[in-house]
């Protein structure tokens, strides 16, 4: 009795599934999370390019004639009480929010996995010092933290980025932390380390990939957050000094002339505005697409 | 419970010490010499040496901290450098009005944050939900200190409804209440969101509605009940993100709270009032912590025999 075998197809290209392919096949269904990602890549093409395209500089030009003139053909978005473009002035701010939401966050997330690789991986006395640092932390309530550290090392947006970055270092190692304990114990884990890797192997080229999906996606949902951090700090005058034009900055240069200027105080707030929502709904994206676990807040 | 409420207290302690250290050595993490800073500038060095002895500051480093700890325990944080007033009087007028504000912005932000994320999930993907879930995504994204400006630009300035400055009549309370609860309100619409589709998932739920109960029993009675045990747990965490953002938010409508105090501190170097206002902000979030986790123990039983 030879009935044939029934014959499955060969595998053609597109059935091949990898991590890649899998996480472009959901993410490009996210209409929203999709404009949001090529916004964002146009605003760092923008802010890369900022000081040879802004039709004016942004600190050293000033239009005596057009003081707190709202927008117009010549300034896009308007005149501050300086005379100075408000249109420039806000692509140049591009880069200096961007420089310190991206290194501040990447600085956390670097620092905070590594430490949550570690502490969940051996446990014991150094997973105790590390939590409870974690914790200690924590404990400095919002930007209470952030404030703290610029009290202490002086005002200046090189120390904003720093302050953000330790405020975001117990995030990203208590998350790290939690995924390493829940993927060491897996068999795939177990067969490693009965082959004879090293502790360092097993870390590095084990657990870490699998921790990398939520590490991005949390990432990029706090690049957003600490843009405003940042920007709060240099609101209350602690961080980017006048005339740099960081977008907080303005904003605070802007209350003095409220009443009879609004548009100075508007396009400063606009560009945060639209720029960390760009970055949320990246991250919302990216989180559908690649850890669906991962809280939704 | 009490036994559940001892634990957890005694859990507490050594966060609390490693805060108060952390605060305590803020002092000397100072660039330059705190007993100048007291002094002033204008002091000569026996002055210096003067307020050295009378700060305690020439004192080995260990028998400080006691000090530091001892005076905090009963209140004394010294005297404020710019003002020359106890640092607790300072603290003890505007301790009220932040009070007060965080509270009347938890207040309606977890109120509207609780029935935005509950119909978003129960008309999911359907226009309230999208309604809801693009206000929640705003909220998270507009900084508390542009949108104090546009409400006080808009409700103030150009309609006159409402004061601009101060914290007089409940009328001043309502735009910096505002400011300060969107963010909290988003976030509060989006976790009651996911954890309610989580928990309309559940057997028991199904259950309810195979037994013909109608739908709104279905959502409050069971699902309400089961989905608040998480949403507790976040508005804790809320509130760390209230105390600190009331800071920025103080400081936009002129608020005489303690966190434009500490903002003030912080441009003077003012750094007994600063060591005090840390130490009590975060006292503060741990004590609140502490009452969420005891709430969560009430609601949920489990947790108290673990």
């Amino acid at each position: 009795m030879n009935t044939p075998a029934p014959v499955t197809p060969a595998p053609t290209a597109d059935a091949v599934r990898t991590p890649a392919s899998e996480f472009w096949r959901k993410f490009k269904r996210q209409k929203v999370a999709l404009v949001a990602g090529v916004f964002v890549l146009l605003l760092v093409l923008v802010a890369a390019l900022a000081p040879w395209i802004v039709p004016f500089d942004a600190e050293n030009f000033f239009d005596y004639d057009a003081l707190n003139t709202p927008p117009s053909a010549k300034h896009w978005f308007g005149v501050d009480s300086l005379g100075r473009d408000i249109f420039s002035r806000i692509l140049m701010g591009a880069r200096i929010s961007l420089a310190a939401g991206f290194i501040s966050v990447a600085a956390g997330a670097v620092i905070g996995t590594l430490l949550g690789l570690l502490a969940g991986y051996y446990q014991g006395w150094w997973d105790r010092i590390v939590m409870r640092m974690a914790d200690v932390l924590f404990a400095f309530p919002g930007i209470l933290l952030a404030i703290g550290i610029v009290a202490i090392l002086g005002n200046g947006m090189v120390n904003v980025i720093l302050a953000v970055a330790v405020f975001s270092v117990p995030a990203f190692a208590r998350l790290v932390r939690g995924n390493v304990l829940s993927l060491k114990h897996q068999t795939y884990i177990e067969a490693v380390r009965s082959i004879g890797a090293s502790d360092t192997v097993i870390m590095l080229r084990h657990l870490l990939p699998g921790t990398v999906a939520s590490v991005v996606v949390y990432l990029t949902m706090r690049i957003g957050t600490s843009i405003i951090t940042a920007a709060s700090l240099s609101f209350l005058g602690l961080g980017a000094q006048p005339p740099t034009p960081e977008w907080g900055a303005m904003l605070n240069e802007a209350r003095a002339d409220m009443l009879n200027a609004p548009h100075v105080a508007l396009f400063p707030s606009l560009a945060i505005f639209v720029t960390v929502l760009a970055f949320n709904l990246l991250g919302d994206g990216l989180r559908d697409a690649l850890d669906p676990k991962l809280d939704k807040f | 419970m009490a036994v559940y409420l001892l634990k957890r207290l005694l859990g507490l302690l050594p966060t609390l010490l490693i805060v108060a250290v952390l605060v305590f050595a803020f002092v000397h993490l100072l660039p330059g010499d705190p007993a100048r800073l007291a002094a002033g500038v204008d002091a000569g060095p026996e002055t210096v040496e003067l307020v050295r002895r009378d700060l305690g500051l020439d004192l080995p480093l260990p028998q400080q901290f006691v000090r530091f700890f001892s005076h905090a325990l009963q209140g004394d944080f010294g005297l404020s450098i710019r003002s020359k007033r106890p640092v607790s009087t300072e603290i003890a007028e505007r301790f009220g009005p932040t009070f007060f504000l965080t509270i009347a912005a938890m207040g309606w932000s977890v109120l509207l944050g609780l029935v935005l994320g509950v119909a978003s999930a129960v008309w999911r993907n359907r226009w309230p939900d999208r309604l809801g879930m693009t206000f929640a995504i705003s909220g998270i994204s507009f900084p508390s200190f542009a949108l104090g400006m546009v409400l006080m630009q808009l409700f103030s300035v150009q309609l006159g409804w409402l004061p601009t400055v101060g914290a007089d009549t409940w009328k001043h309370y309502i735009l910096p209440s505002l400011t300060l609860g969107a963010g909290v309100a988003a976030v509060m619409a989006r976790f009651t969101r996911s954890s309610f589709i989580d928990i309309l998932k559940e057997d028991y739920v199904r259950t309810a509605r195979a037994k013909g109960l109608g739908e709104l029993p279905v959502v409050f009675k069971h699902g309400l009940r089961n989905a608040l045990i998480p949403v507790v747990t976040m508005m804790g965490l809320q509130f760390g993100f209230l105390l600190g953002g009331s800071i920025v938010v103080e400081v936009v409508f002129n608020w005489p709270g303690m966190g434009r105090l500490l903002v003030d501190a912080v441009e003077m170097r003012d750094y007994p009032l600063i060591q005090a206002l840390v130490l009590l902000f975060s006292l503060e979030f741990i004590l609140i912590n502490l009452l969420v986790d005891v709430l969560y123990a009430v609601i949920n039983p489990t947790i108290r025999f673990q």
